[in-house]
């Protein structure tokens, strides 16, 4: 076996192969290709509907994908059976773009769930963990609100506790920041930088929001709504930099340039 | 007529289109807001397109009073006829906000291939799609109850993942709360059994058979029919409804991706407690039932009470308790799934919710109308 020249770099956590994603006959985007690396932070850019959340959909086992394959460390996503698909998703976490709270049960319930039923914790301990996920989102307190009693940016911070609740080695945040003052935002990206650090955990945040991006963001991929496809893949600091492509640069500087 | 409320000729918008030296000139006035009155705007469209030979397209807006919105979707229309003409536009002439919030509204270009045309295809082709349609429908429905099965069978196994204290809630929900209604119904069903019974035999001096019929229609079918419509009313819309609403929330997709089986935790509970609380149920409705006979029989028939629960008890035989009691089961069944499985299947919209409720109740009333005739028959057969 020859030494690959990059093997100072972590190993790939997902790889994404050609990927062809539509509704029907409607293409949103065709011919992806990514890697993300082990610990990285990884950002999905794009404009308003290009389609960042279907390939979210896709990445985390809810769409199935019209072409091209999405590598997981542990094997293909969707050419495999039910089981094995759902064993590489138990370590995956997942914020969706509304939250997605499961209205019936209280916020400490939702983060419970999982919880209850994958670890052999008891009820006081799972209580205590929930404590402590939701503390670290800034919601704590909160524990017997329904999600019908507390904010939009509330919910979506309970929704990320929701998602750290089995400590996943990858998580999805779809817009973690959106619907945040600022200062909570802030708190969120040091969080993301803090689990990363510390859990050795990977990211794979859309966002809209160009101080995050470039705070945390060490790989990203740009999907471009007019070509339907990425048109810039790498880190966003260096696509800034380097990137001649007017639509990117137009999407990097807020539309100065 | 002027719909405005002040001075209508200086209120009333106009509209002129003139050729003037090879370019065409719009010339607006009035009023343009809404709830002024207005000039056809499909009419001046047209006489712009009658000038096929203009070059270029000027505004003149001097007379223009007040404009709001509307003005602006009238300019963007024209805007759309000078570019299908090739004209050459120049929109100084118009007031200066509406320039920039015309160009604001043209800076994002339509998304190509998103806009949908509503037309209507020919009946042939409607029929071909429908065919489609009802093939796909009828995969989606095999596919659910596949799903549903596998989750029985991992029920059987132990295996099955759902939660303990969301089934008991649903058997109090289903059961408990629906007492009162069923009491109602029940007893009035069987109030009009045997008034009906009654007038007719009353005039051959053979009252007691009143409770007969009651006994019978009550226990055999009548109980278990009466609660499936209630449930199917009361339980079946409910389940659409909310699975329906955590589709629309992204809750069932949460769910899948932490691993639980929706069909599991989600459909299982709610068949397991309907199917255990109908015959229960059923029951109960057979005994207010007869209790409704039995008032019309002692209180308008004058018999005497132990005689008349003698005769229901020695009139009905034990094997129709039993087929009420299929009935019932097999009409829970029914009920749950129609509802789970129009609430699975629900869009991402207020909208389906709606429909998903709707079709729900028609689903399960259908079913349980369906099955009984087919159960009526089987019965028929095998000579019970
Ligand atoms: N169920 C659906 N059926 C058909 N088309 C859909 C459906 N859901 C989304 N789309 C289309 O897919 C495209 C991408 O949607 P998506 O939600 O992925 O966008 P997005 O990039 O997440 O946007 P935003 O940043 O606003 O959240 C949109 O143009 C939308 O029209
Ligand atoms: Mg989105």
């Amino acid at each position: 076996m020859t030494l690959q020249p990059e093997a100072q770099e972590p190993a790939p956590r997902l790889t994404v192969d050609h990927l062809d994603i539509a509704y029907g006959d409607f293409v949103i985007m065709r011919d992806l290709n990514f890697t993300i690396r082990r610990g990285d932070i990884f950002i999905i850019m794009g404009g308003s509907g290009c389609g960042k959340s279907t390939l979210m959909r896709v990445l985390v086992g809810l769409k199935s994908p019209s072409g091209g394959e999405v590598l997981y460390e542990e094997g293909s996503l969707w050419r495999t059976d039910e089981d094995t698909r759902a064993a590489i998703l138990r370590r995956a976490g997942v914020l969706f773009q509304s939250g997605a709270l499961f209205s019936s049960m209280t916020l400490a319930e939702n983060i419970a769930l999982p919880l209850q039923q994958y670890t052999r914790l008891r009820p006081r301990d799972i209580r205590e963990v929930v404590a402590l996920k939701l503390a670290l989102v800034g919601l704590a307190g909160f524990e017997d609100f329904y999600p019908s009693e507390i904010s939009g940016g509330m919910c979506k911070r309970a929704g990320l506790a929701r998602a750290m609740a089995l400590d996943p080695d990858i998580l999805f945040f779809d817009e973690p920041s959106a619907g945040l003052d600022p200062v909570s935002a802030n708190l969120l990206d040091e969080l993301i930088l803090e689990l990363r650090d510390s859990l050795k955990a990977t990211f794979v945040v859309v966002t809209h929001e160009l101080a995050s991006i470039f705070a945390i963001g060490n790989n990203s991929v740009y999907l471009d709504v007019e070509t339907r496809t990425m048109t810039a893949h790498g880190d966003p600091k260096k696509l800034l930099e380097e990137s001649t492509d007017p639509v990117l640069r137009h999407f990097l500087t807020r539309g100065k340039e | 007529m002027a719909k405005g409320t002040g001075n209508s000729a200086a209120e009333k918008a106009a509209c002129q289109v003139t050729l003037e030296g090879g370019d065409l000139l719009v010339a607006f006035a009035g009023s343009w807001r809404v709830g002024s009155e207005l000039p056809d705007a499909e009419a001046a469209r047209r006489s712009m397109r009658s000038y096929p030979a203009a070059k270029a397209l000027r505004f003149e807006c001097a007379q223009v009073t007040g404009w709001d919105s509307l003005f602006l979707s009238t300019c963007r229309a024209m805007l759309a006829v000078a570019a299908e003409m090739k004209l050459t536009v120049d929109t100084s002439g118009l007031p200066p906000g509406v320039e920039s919030l015309l160009d604001l509204a043209a800076k994002v270009p339509e998304r190509k291939g998103a806009a949908r045309t509503a037309s209507s295809a020919p009946l042939l082709e409607r029929i071909g799609d429908w065919t489609l349609t009802a093939r796909d429908n009828f995969l989606s429905l095999l596919e659910f109850i596949g799903e549903v099965a596998l989750a029985c069978v991992s029920l059987a196994k132990g295996r099955a993942v759902y939660q303990r204290s969301t089934l008991w809630s649903l058997i109090k929900q289903t059961g408990i709360d629906a007492v009162p209604i069923v009491s109602l119904i029940s007893l009035l069903v069987g109030l009009i059994l045997a008034f009906v019974g009654a007038i007719q035999l009353r005039q051959f001096g053979a009252q007691i058979y009143v409770s007969t019929i009651v006994g019978i229609a009550m226990v055999r079918v009548m109980g278990a029919i009466m609660t499936g419509i209630i449930m199917a009313g009361r339980t079946g819309a409910a389940f659409a409804a909310e699975l329906g609403t955590m589709q629309v929330n992204e809750e069932i997709d949460a769910l899948r991706t932490f691993g639980f089986s929706p069909a599991e935790f989600l459909v299982l509970p709610r068949v397991l407690a309907l199917v255990l609380m109908m015959p229960l149920l059923c029951i109960y409705a057979d005994l207010m039932g007869i209790l409704g006979g039995f008032i019309v029989g002692v209180v308008m028939l004058d018999i005497n009470p132990l005689q008349y629960l003698h005769s229901t008890w020695n009139s009905v035989p034990l094997a129709n308790l039993w087929i009420g009691l299929v009935h019932s089961t097999v009409f829970g069944v029914l009920i749950a799934l129609a509802g789970c499985y129009r609430g699975m299947r629900c869009g991402r919209s207020a909208l389906a919710v709606g429909q998903a409720t709707t079709s729900a109740v028609v689903t399960s009333i259908l079913s349980i109308i369906i099955a009984t005739a087919i159960i009526t028959v089987v019965c028929e057969i095998i000579g019970v």
